[in-house]
């Protein structure tokens, strides 16, 4: 599904990514890991062609994405930042935003699959009530989460998705993420975690990163 | 023959008063302003001055080269103090001021002299020429800047929820939609507020000068109905200019935030 070839960046008289290569393919569960500016979160920000890279290309479904394919592109592979912060509405409303997208003309909001996966991990419907600004940074977390699974997506790349969720919450948002892999075969994630055991639970597969250099664990 | 009182160096000097007064109030309060107020008094009587020696020699001659050269120094001077104003910068800003003021001010500056203002001889005529630029150059000034100024700020303050729409599968546009929004209204606000209260709070400098020069009221009165449109149609291109190409700036062909150009 999603290749990249020999992935090079600089940056601040450093290298960030030192011609890395990966694929991802249906099924993957992913986790990289590496010590704080190994480059993890560039890897993926270059994934999903967040950011500008020097040299390398990044194919989807081994064809390379050109410049006008990029958003449609970014509705299959779903980058989530790990502090998403808030905005101003409801949690509902932050749900429904995406929807407006050009890229996700056709699909619509369900208010019943949000509250069944909020079941799941042990939260109330009167959460999607809730105002945005008033989450804390673990729901905020959570609300990304369902704002990008609701999309359907093909692989989601997730930086460090439960850091800051209690150990409890945690695990039934790993439980949620492993088994909406396993629903769908043409899903799967690369999930950054500086927890070896949380890399245990969730992965098919963990992959190391150092120094802007990436190997299989 | 002269509708109007001319002003004696000595008439001057006496309005000058006025600014030790000011002087005054500031050693008392401990203001500490009398410095600057005074660098303030002399620029203000050096900067008119000069510019009334080249005005002079300028509406004397009546060349287009040299009209032209005049209104290309201060567009310059207005792009140049527009991109300063600015809180944050990145790569390009100083080129966006000046081509989004040029632009705009010279357009409607354009409009005004050739299809508007029908009965002057030249359309160079400096008389019309510079003032109306200079009008709409110092009003659009504040339209960029002000836009230009939310424009970053948002794009700052907001970096992540841009991110996450782009992250979405958002395109540059819809991405930055709401950012680039704000940025035009409040731009626009400045001259939408002066249009309101125009006449009714204050009357504006270009008609109290034509009324202390012996105009008719009703003819001043409809020049400054006209320059009011003609500021309002340069600042919204202006500010819609700046921001355009701003966002052009700072966002590429891949649908990516380069927020670590914005400093």
């Amino acid at each position: 599904m999603l290749q990249a070839l020999n992935l090079t960046r600089t940056g601040g008289g450093k290298t960030l990514l030192d011609d890395v290569s990966v694929s991802v393919t249906a099924g993957d569960r992913v986790a990289l890991i590496g010590t704080s500016g190994s480059g993890k979160t560039v890897l993926l920000r270059a994934l999903a062609m967040l950011d500008p890279i020097d040299q390398g290309s990044v194919k989807w479904n081994e064809i390379d994405v050109t410049d006008a394919r990029v958003p449609e592109f970014r509705s299959r592979v779903m980058y989530l930042h790990q502090q998403p912060g808030s905005r101003e509405g409801t949690i509902e409303s932050v749900l429904r935003e995406p929807f407006k997208l050009r890229v996700h003309q056709g699909k619509t909001f369900s208010r019943e699959q949000i509250i069944q996966w909020l079941e799941r991990i042990g939260k109330p419907e009167s959460f999607l009530n809730q105002s945005h600004l008033d989450a804390s940074g673990g729901e905020s977390q959570i609300v990304a989460l369902l704002r990008a699974m609701q999309l359907d997506p093909s692989v989601l790349l997730l930086d460090e998705p439960t850091s800051a969720l209690d150990a409890e919450m945690s695990l039934k948002v790993e439980s949620l993420l492993v088994d909406w892999v396993r629903e769908i075969d043409a899903r799967a994630f690369v999930w950054i975690t500086h927890d070896s055991q949380q890399a245990g639970r969730v992965s098919s597969r963990t992959v190391r990163m150092t120094d802007g250099k990436l190997e299989t664990v | 023959m002269q509708d109007y009182v001319e002003l004696t160096v000595w008439q001057v000097a006496l309005a000058a008063l006025l600014m030790i007064v000011n002087g005054a109030i500031s050693i008392g309060l401990k203001l500490k302003l009398e410095r600057t107020l005074l660098i303030a008094s002399l620029r203000t009587v050096i900067q008119l001055t000069l510019v009334g020696m080249v005005l002079k020699y300028i509406f004397q001659l009546e060349r287009w080269y040299l009209v032209l050269t005049l209104a290309a120094i201060m567009t310059l001077i207005a792009g140049v103090t527009a991109s300063n104003r600015n809180k944050r910068t990145f790569p390009g800003i100083r080129l966006n001021t000046i081509v989004s003021i040029f632009a705009s001010s010279w357009l409607v500056t354009a409009f005004a002299l050739l299809a508007v203002l029908q009965g002057i001889d030249k359309w160079y005529q400096p008389q019309y020429a510079i003032p109306l630029l200079g009008m709409i150059l110092g009003n659009t000034l504040n339209g960029i800047s002000v836009g230009l100024n939310t424009f970053t700020e948002a794009l700052f303050t907001r970096r992540t929820q841009v991110e996450m729409l782009l992250a979405s599968g958002a395109t540059r546009s819809e991405a930055a939609a709401e950012p680039l929004r704000d940025a035009v209204r409040t731009g626009m606000i400045p001259i939408i507020n002066s249009m309101m209260i125009v006449g009714v709070v204050s009357l504006p400098g270009m008609m109290t000068g034509q009324l202390i020069s012996g105009m008719d009221p009703m003819s001043a009165v409809k020049y400054q109905i006209v320059i009011m449109f003609l500021i309002a149609g340069a600042t919204a291109l202006g500010t819609i200019g700046v921001v355009w190409l701003s966002f052009r700036c700072l966002f590429n062909e891949r649908h990516q935030f380069r927020s670590d150009l914005l400093r």
